[in-house]
């Protein structure tokens, strides 16, 4: 539109003063502009801001009121207990299992996917035959169905599974293990199989990163005289930092809220003697297995609470930086 | 197709509210509709059923819905088959909590049908099925609370060992067991000829404990358990002895290595699979096993050949009564606002002709007098004998207890298997989860 305006000054762009006549009356105008701004605003926003009461704030102050009764969702809830649903949460030490199950799957996502991730997509950055085709695979577990993921691994790894067979031909029968089913081992191969699913995603996060950073900085490093190594420490990776920390966010809340491949992948024996629970699996299987509606939403606000008190503490202390203004208020 | 079933709910819904309106304008004031009522107007009514699986079983139920509806044109029956668990634990669970019920449903019998009765979700049909109660006999008590009957199963057997007579065959076992001592004796013979003697899908946990549930059969006395099953009183002693009795009949090892982590049934590495395919030679299952087996044999002909059943041997010198067994079943239950041709359409259900092609799919045993010859399986024509010789029918103890109860008692069970459980312990949970 802008091409056919003869008024347009070509140099200037949208930036040049409007060439109409001025309006008379000024204030009137500007007015009109605002209330035409705060229509706008609502027209909108008051879609997703239904949409959103409705579908999250109104299911959680139902999950809170649901929390405070000893219910079994058979009739409404009449039989008031206060908070002793969370504290018989905080008794159970199958919950205190699940607790800790997920702090591993949190820390252990961190610490163990950030390093493969950020190798990897370093050497990813770099021009050679078939980058394309390794970007590609790197990326290709995440975009497999949790489900999907969960029945393959389920099936890999059970006692006559491939993955034993292929360490006994490999002459590494004392190796193989009772990978799903060994109580002290589940935790640590579900984490494996999570971050086999998601190392993926980071690569991704990390390789839009990369080419966010200039071309230039790289090749004045480099004509300054600094190794591959050292502009990779000292140019590329503080240049990364506003991307890992926003990976570091989603992957720590992902990891909080962990469900379908633990679910699916580890059975509800292994799950219920506090092994391979996490606090999303054993929600359900109190609230609907145990029929416990009321003591589930305890547990669901417990989730909720924990999720939201690391997002908190997460945005305030390390993010602050690249969301300024947005939560906290804008630095001078 | 997450919004292709919010979708068909609403419409469901959608649809629902217009009869539900329609129902209203021309139902008149009476509750129940007069008996020459039956039948003029057309309903609809809505059916949730378990049988979510393409096959036998989930074609049957669309043929009895058609043939009923081609008796009495002005009945529509719109069906949906739902997954077990999910039927069980959130969809029937909410629906009830909504105005807005299934008019017949999948019913379980037990502590939760108690439970639905207290909440007022269910018809009273006592008056209106009774020569169908008469026809069926006790099995159809389950479905009854404080002498009112709530629903009518259409499925019923004991569980028993269903085996592998090729293996027993090698092994040198002459007879099925028919005590313990016999099935330990039996067990140390199978590991001789290194066969796993006897599978268990501890995973999926109701399959194990259901061999503490069987120990406490023959350690408690028939008072005891329905003392149990109506008041969730279990205070006697026989419940700590179940516990002591499966322990030691663990530390036999009859089960193969890593039970733990074994699903139950529907694939190949399942305890299912294991018996299924030669693997192993026993496994303690319900009388829908057929089905099961049938589904991860990789051979189903080699297997239909050689398995068998018999029932859960007795313990000699204990309190229970040795002619009890174990068994549970599956029924329907009207809702409360349902219309009176919702029980009509149970009525038909259990009718001897509809149950004895119920039998012919080989899905389960019919609990309807007449419908017998409809069983052709040898397998299952032993339970139907060994069902109507019990002197005693004990309900699955998680569902007799109810959903609560019965899940705490499982997973305390289960960990008597994995080997950090006490028979103690069991009963502690189970008491705990009573108040809960």
């Amino acid at each position: 539109m802008t091409s056919i305006n003869p008024t347009l000054d070509p140099a200037g762009g949208a930036s040049a003063p409007p060439a109409g006549p001025r309006p008379a009356r000024r204030s009137s105008a500007r007015a009109a502009e605002t209330r035409r701004k705060w229509y706008e605003i609502i027209g909108l926003t008051t879609p997703a801001v239904i949409v959103y009461v409705m579908f999250v704030l109104v299911p959680m102050g139902f999950a809170f009121y649901y929390s405070l009764f000893r219910w079994r969702g058979v009739g409404p809830p009449t039989d008031y207990v206060g908070f002793d649903n969370y504290v018989l949460a905080f008794q159970d030490p199958i919950f205190l299992d699940a607790l800790r199950n997920n702090a591993i799957i949190v820390f252990g996502s961190l610490l163990i996917q950030g390093p493969i991730a950020l190798g990897v997509a370093l050497l990813l950055n770099r021009h050679f035959r078939g980058r394309t085709v390794f970007r590609l695979l790197a990326f290709v577990p995440y975009v497999l169905a949790e489900v999907t993921v969960g029945i393959m691994w389920k099936l890999l790894l059970s006692d006559a599974g491939t993955v034993n067979a292929m360490l006994e031909s490999l002459g590494l029968g004392s190796v193989v293990q009772a990978w799903l089913a060994d109580l002290d081992l589940v935790i640590w191969t579900l984490l494996a199989i999570l971050t086999w699913k998601y190392v993926g995603f980071a690569i991704i996060l990390l390789l839009a990163g990369l080419s966010n950073v200039p071309q230039e900085l790289n090749e004045a490093a480099a004509i300054d005289g600094a190794s591959w190594w050292q502009i990779q420490r000292h140019v590329t990776l503080p240049l990364l930092g506003p991307t890992i920390r926003i990976w570091m966010f989603l992957s720590m809340i992902g990891s909080l809220q962990v469900f379908d491949v633990i679910w699916v992948t580890s059975v509800p024996a292994v799950r219920s003697l506090g092994a391979s629970a996490t606090m999303a699996t054993y929600m359900v299987d109190n609230g609907f297995f145990a029929r416990l509606w009321g003591y589930g939403n305890a547990v669901a606000v417990i989730l909720f609470a924990i999720s939201f008190v690391a997002a908190v503490l997460f945005q305030r202390f390390l993010l602050r930086r690249d969301i300024e203004g947005a939560i906290t208020r804008k630095a001078n | 197709m997450a919004i292709k079933r919010r979708a068909s709910t609403f419409l469901a819904l959608s649809m629902t509210t217009a009869l539900l309106v329609a129902g209203c304008s021309g139902g008149g004031e009476s509750e129940e509709p007069a008996e020459s009522e039956l039948f003029k107007n057309p309903v609809t009514l809505t059916w949730w059923h378990n049988a979510s699986q393409d096959g036998v079983g989930k074609e049957y139920w669309a043929k009895v819905a058609k043939d009923f509806s081609d008796k009495h044109p002005t009945v529509t029956i719109e069906i949906e088959g739902i997954e077990t668990n999910q039927l069980q634990r959130t969809r029937l669970p909410a629906a009830l909590l909504s105005n807005d019920p299934p008019d017949i449903f999948q019913a379980w019998g037990g502590g939760e049908i108690r439970e639905q009765v207290e909440a007022d979700y269910l018809k009273d049909i006592t008056e209106q099925v009774k020569d169908e109660v008469a026809n069926i006999g006790s099995a159809a008590e389950i479905w009854a609370v404080d002498g009112k009957q709530y629903g009518l199963p259409y499925r019923m057997g004991i569980e028993g060992i269903w085996y592998n007579k090729d293996l027993f065959e090698k092994a040198g076992i002459a007879a099925p067991p028919t005590t313990f001592d016999e099935l330990n004796d039996a067990v140390t013979k199978l590991k001789a000829i290194d066969v796993i003697p006897i599978a268990v899908g501890a995973g999926d946990k109701w399959p194990a404990a259901h061999w503490w549930y069987n120990f406490a059969l023959r350690a408690c006395s028939v008072d005891t358990l329905r003392k149990a099953s109506l008041e969730n009183v279990f205070d006697d002693q026989c419940f700590v002895k179940a516990g002591q009795d499966l322990k030691a009949f663990i530390d036999t090892k009859p089960f193969q290595n890593n039970f733990i982590a074994t699903p139950g049934q529907n694939d190949p590495t399942s305890a299912n699979g294991l018996l299924a395919n030669g693997k192993a030679a026993m496994e303690l299952m319900g009388d829908w096993n057929k089905g099961t087996l049938d589904n991860v044999a990789a051979d189903k002909e080699a297997m239909n050949k050689f398995i068998g059943w018999f029932p859960v041997p007795a313990i000699t010198g204990s309190a229970g009564d040795p002619k009890a067994a174990l068994g549970g079943g599956d029924g329907f239950s009207c809702a409360k606002n349902a219309p009176a041709e919702c029980v009509e359409f149970l009525k038909y259900i259990v009718s001897p002709e509809v149950q004895k092609g119920y039998a012919e799919t080989g899905t389960g045993l019919p609990v309807a007098k007449g419908a017998e010859d409809g069983v052709k399986d040898p397998a299952l024509k032993s339970i139907l004998e060994a069902t109507t010789s019990a002197t005693y029918v004990q309900l699955w103890l998680d569902t007799a207890f109810g959903s609560t109860v019965g899940n705490a008692m499982n997973d305390a069970i289960v960990a008597i298997f994995a080997g950090n459980g006490t028979p103690e312990k069991v009963v502690e949970a189970m008491k705990a989860a009573a108040r809960k």
